[in-house]
């Protein structure tokens, strides 16, 4: 019988603790248990048995921290072959009667994902592929990816298993004692991706006690339609006598996990500190518990890193990271200038949307990097799901892969072409896929039309083994400034597909109102009445009054508001952005400068930002700039070369500063562009991912006009070097924080020196000095932000 | 030498404005500065987890070779500070990833909101370890040594690959150690800190034992 075919029908057991037997019978601290594998074979093989005469049905191979991080190849190839020989030799010797399956055991890599750690996802990914193709050569009949604390190792591990096996593969996290895993994910986020990506159970292991990780299991229960797992510690450790003894034991752990398979965790065993007589008493104490049936939960659902977004309430669903329309928007794009794309989504978040649109579509735009550069950036600092709008299948891809969570895609359609290009990646990646009801013939005018579309699109998913919970049907709102029955037919197709397929659906709305004035009060009203008609999403401006309040309202009037708090929160903001529109026409150019200047000293951003616009009235842009705001920073920077600003107060001003830029430059958008100073570009080097000294000297040199192409950090020499001769740089700036990446900064210098000798170097950093800076051949060290704005002006100036 | 693995968990230490604003660099404080830590500690409250693994070793010394059985250290600073001690303590605190998510997410909209979430990170992160050493010492009713990391005088970065090794802070605290030898989450510490013979209580001030005299980050001292 097959792992799959056992667990259909049957409670399965797994094994219990391995390292704490380990360290009894001699481990030494620092030394690798997987090395085990090989020099006490018997021991380990003793250990398998011992779980498989308990009642285990699986035992997990003694290699969770097997990976090629930690050993070479060869090594690595040898620790798994014992480790699978070690399993088999146990299940050959057990006594038991018993189904007996053996589990490659992968636990977690021992680093960090980027961006909070320095591995990459792709590097990741392919340390867990040998792993799991040596398990595959050596014979396990199953994989278990345990102890995950991390979203996204999770996805990598999940991603090379499915990629480089066919056998089942189930996979546990470890919860803290908040429930959710040491970077941010709740367990119903986890289950939205894992379930997503095809996995056979999924549950959590290690961290606490059963009892403990109770919350956690019924999280699990509630929303997984597969098995759950639970593998729990025996409590937690305490020293008795310099030994290791753990708090809870075997016939109280047996009582918890018990009865948390009477709720319905079908999959159980032991983690830290369990033994073979822990599983013993679990497996006696449940022989008689029947199987509790995995019921389908049928809950459409998004998730990030952090949360899962439900569609059991209206979803909003931002649009403005999108060029369509916007000049300032594609200005940032050619211009590869991601901390406005941030920002925009950073803003959107604030006004309260659930899941982010993210469309980087430009034609002479490579699009696949772009939409992988603004999804990985966007997750670095923004913990909303995404929606992966794009109709390059290979962006949609790269962006997929990347995703961490389990994303909305948008879009496929009823064309053969695109449900055969989009379908698949859907059912590899996971993920929430809007389909529009339009196809080979095109949108069809009528509600019945549309309908027979969204039953074609779903046949066709099926085919794939996609679920109806993940299809969210788009019935495209239409002008009705061109056709009136347009809207009507929208509605009713809604409706129908709601009702008679039980599906949920999402519509651009602000489509309907094109061609007529004062598009966002027809907007607001098409809004309410689509929700009425059953619509679960609305990819929207959150920045629309009529649509924010639409949305409140609908919720308050529909008893999905408690106490309409949400909307009284809301209403006041709306009365705050109602009062700042009102023009203040009284006061004269002179009076708004003088108040900038004293924004931008003071730091006030919004104010400076305001004031900006006010001036633009009258006043030319670059006499804002020239005349206010560039001697507003001298008085700043030079109070900070005084030692009478701190640098926070330097930086405030400097934010100020750029808020007022900010407006000129949309002011200007898509116009003609003001002289800069010349292009600086700037990176933290290879090996260094401490960026905030180099956003900082920025920030400065943009204020002073000076045009800054950033590459980032943890950036290759080649890499500097080549954008500098590819945009003849007059200078560039390197910063490093540590020691160890001096050398690199060094490197980076030398092939400066060879392939743009044109090119001033400035460095910088924490451990940068004087001397450091000449030792390497650096032109300038600059000890601040404001020593490298003035070197960079004597370059200009001379240049 | 086998001695035990053990975690502890912290309530949130209360927050310490005169420390944070000299992380971040500032002598004096007006209203528009005051107003910005306000803000920052505001948003970051509630974002920490403050974690701590530990392992109690014997230690031996000969001259600058420290011995802990599981491993040696070469160093005459971390010789001079163990000196007098038989057992040292070696731990991994962390007070978790949410606020490098913080100081990411302002490093690119507002750097001097990142400036002060990282002075933050680095107030909290000292005040876990503080709390931790004061537990510690209570609880096994000895007095500690002023704690030691790696980087510290002549203790190379690389002894922080000794002290992952025994301490399985992955699994314990979500620490890991990246190839640069510095630590993610960043706002986390390891270090040793000795278990006195004699009487001496541990102190809180770090700075006494450094030798940056001009360091602009010195503590009053």
């Amino acid at each position: 019988m097959t792992f799959q075919e056992y667990l259909k029908n049957n409670n399965v057991y797994l094994d219990g603790g391995m390292g704490t037997l380990l360290q009894e019978q001699g481990l030494r601290p620092g030394e690798y248990p997987e090395r085990w594998n090989i020099s006490h074979s018997d021991i380990i093989t003793k250990i398998h048995k011992d779980y498989f005469d308990a009642g285990s049905n699986v035992v997990c191979t003694n290699t969770f921290g097997a990976n090629a991080l930690k050993f070479s190849d060869d090594e690595l190839d040898e620790i798994i072959k014992a480790a699978v020989a070690n399993a088999k030799a146990a299940k050959e010797q057990s006594i038991s009667a018993k189904e007996k399956f053996i589990a490659l055991d992968i636990g977690p890599s021992g680093k960090l994902l980027k961006p909070l750690g320095d591995l990459d996802f792709e590097d990741a990914v392919g340390v867990f592929a040998k792993t799991v193709s040596l398990g595959v050569k050596y014979g396990v009949d199953l994989i278990l990816i345990e102890t995950m604390n991390d979203s996204y190792e999770t996805k990598a591990a999940l991603l090379a298993a499915k990629e480089n096996s066919e056998l089942p593969v189930i996979v546990s996290n470890a919860y803290g004692e908040d429930g959710k895993l040491m970077t941010g994910a709740t367990p119903s986020a986890m289950v939205a991706m894992i379930e997503g990506m095809g996995a056979d159970a999924l549950g959590a292991n290690c961290s606490l006690g059963p009892e403990q990780l109770r919350g956690v299991a019924e999280e699990l229960l509630e929303n997984a339609s597969i098995p759950v797992i639970m593998k729990p510690n025996a409590g937690l450790p305490k020293s008795v006598n310099g030994k290791t003894v753990f708090d809870v034991t075997a016939e109280e752990f047996s009582d918890e996990v018990a009865s948390l398979m009477k709720k319905g965790v079908r999959v159980a065993g032991g983690c830290c500190g369990t033994t073979p007589e822990y599983i013993k008493a679990l497996a006696v104490k449940t022989a008689d518990f029947a199987a509790v049936p995995v019921e389908p939960k049928n809950i459409t659902v998004v998730s990030s890193y952090t949360h899962a977004i439900k569609f059991d309430e209206p979803i909003l669903i931002g649009e403005r990271i999108n060029p369509t329309g916007k000049k300032r928007f594609k200005q940032a794009l050619i211009e590869n200038d991601i901390d406005y794309i941030l920002s925009e989504g950073v803003r959107q978040q604030e006004k309260g949307v659930h899941i982010l649109d993210v469309n980087v579509g430009l034609p002479d735009i490579d699009e696949p990097k772009m939409l992988k550069t603004a999804v990985c950036e966007l997750q670095a600092i923004i913990d909303l799901p995404l929606q992966i709008d794009t109709s390059d299948t290979a962006a949609m891809e790269t962006a997929l892969r990347r995703y961490n969570g389990k994303a909305m895609i948008n879009s496929v359609n009823g064309k053969q072409e695109s449900m055969d290009a989009v379908f698949p990646l859907v059912k590899k990646y996971g993920g929430l896929v809007v389909a529009l009801t339009l196809d080979e013939s095109g949108i069809p005018e009528t509600a019945e039309g549309r309908f027979k579309i969204a039953e074609k699109i779903l046949a066709n998913a099926a085919k794939y083994g996609i679920d109806k919970k993940d299809i969210i049907f788009d019935t495209l709102a239409m002008t009705v400034s061109a056709d009136n029955t347009a809207a009507v037919a929208t509605l009713k197709a809604l409706r129908q597909i709601k009702t008679e397929l039980g599906c949920h659906t999402s519509l651009g709305v602000s489509n309907v109102s094109f061609g007529l004035p004062n598009r966002d009060a027809i907007n607001g009203i098409f809004f309410a009445l689509a929700l009425e008609n059953g619509l679960s999403a609305a990819i929207m401006n959150p920045f629309s009054q009529d649509m924010m309040k639409t949305y409140y309202a609908y919720k308050a009037l529909k008893g999905l508001d408690e106490n309409c708090a949400a909307y009284i929160g809301a209403a006041e903001s709306f009365t705050t952005v109602a009062a700042a529109v009102v023009p203040e026409t009284k006061k004269t150019a002179e009076e708004f400068s003088s108040e900038l200047q004293r924004a931008v000293i003071k730091g006030f951003k919004e104010k400076s930002g305001e004031l900006t616009k006010a001036l633009l009235a009258s006043v030319p842009p670059l006499e804002i700039v020239n005349n206010e705001i560039i001697p507003a920073l001298n008085i700043v920077g030079n109070g900070f070369e005084n030692k009478t600003v701190y640098l926070p107060q330097l930086l405030m001003s400097a934010e100020a500063a750029k808020s007022a830029f900010e407006v000129i430059k949309s002011f200007m958008a898509g116009g003609e562009k003001a002289d800069g100073k010349g292009v600086f570009v700037i990176a933290t080097v290879y090996g260094d991912i401490h960026d905030i000294g180099k956003n900082i000297v920025k920030l400065l040199l943009e204020n002073y006009g000076f045009d800054v192409v950033d590459l980032g950090k943890d950036v290759p020499p080649e890499a500097i070097a080549e954008k500098v001769v590819e945009l003849h740089a007059p200078l560039a700036g390197l910063s490093a924080l540590m020691t160890t990446t001096v050398p690199a900064m060094e490197e980076t210098i030398k092939q400066l020196r060879e392939k743009a000798p044109w090119c001033k170097v400035v460095v910088g950093g924490a451990v940068l000095t004087q001397e450091y800076a000449d030792k390497i051949g650096a032109d300038k060290y600059a000890k601040d932000a404001m020593e490298c704005v003035r070197y960079a002006e004597t370059v200009t100036q001379r240049g | 030498m086998n001695s035990v693995i053990l975690s502890k968990n912290y309530i949130e230490p209360p927050f310490c404005e005169r420390e944070i604003l000299r992380y971040a660099g500032c002598k004096s404080v007006d209203a528009e500065l005051s107003a910005l830590l306000k803000l920052c500690i505001k948003e970051a409250n509630g974002k920490f987890d403050y974690k701590v693994c530990y392992r109690e070793f014997h230690i031996s010394l000969d001259g600058d070779v420290c011995d802990f059985g599981a491993f040696r250290l070469k160093s005459e600073k971390l010789a001079a500070n163990l000196s007098h001690c038989k057992r040292v303590i070696i731990f991994a605190a962390t007070v978790g990833v949410e606020i490098d998510r913080l100081i990411a997410k302002y490093g690119r909209l507002s750097p001097s909101k990142a400036l002060m979430f990282q002075a933050i990170g680095a107030e909290r992160i000292e005040a876990l370890c503080d709390t931790f050493c004061d537990d510690i010492s209570s609880e096994m009713n000895v007095a500690l040594k002023p704690r030691f990391s790696p980087g510290y005088g002549d203790l190379p970065l690389d002894s922080q690959n000794a002290i992952f090794s025994v301490l399985d802070c992955g699994k314990r605290i979500g620490l890991s150690l990246n190839d640069s030898l510095l630590m993610s989450p960043s706002k986390s510490v390891t270090a040793f800190a000795g278990i006195s013979d004699i009487e001496e209580k541990h102190t809180t001030n770090k700075c006494g034992a450094c030798n940056q005299k001009d360091c602009a980050f010195r503590g009053a001292l």
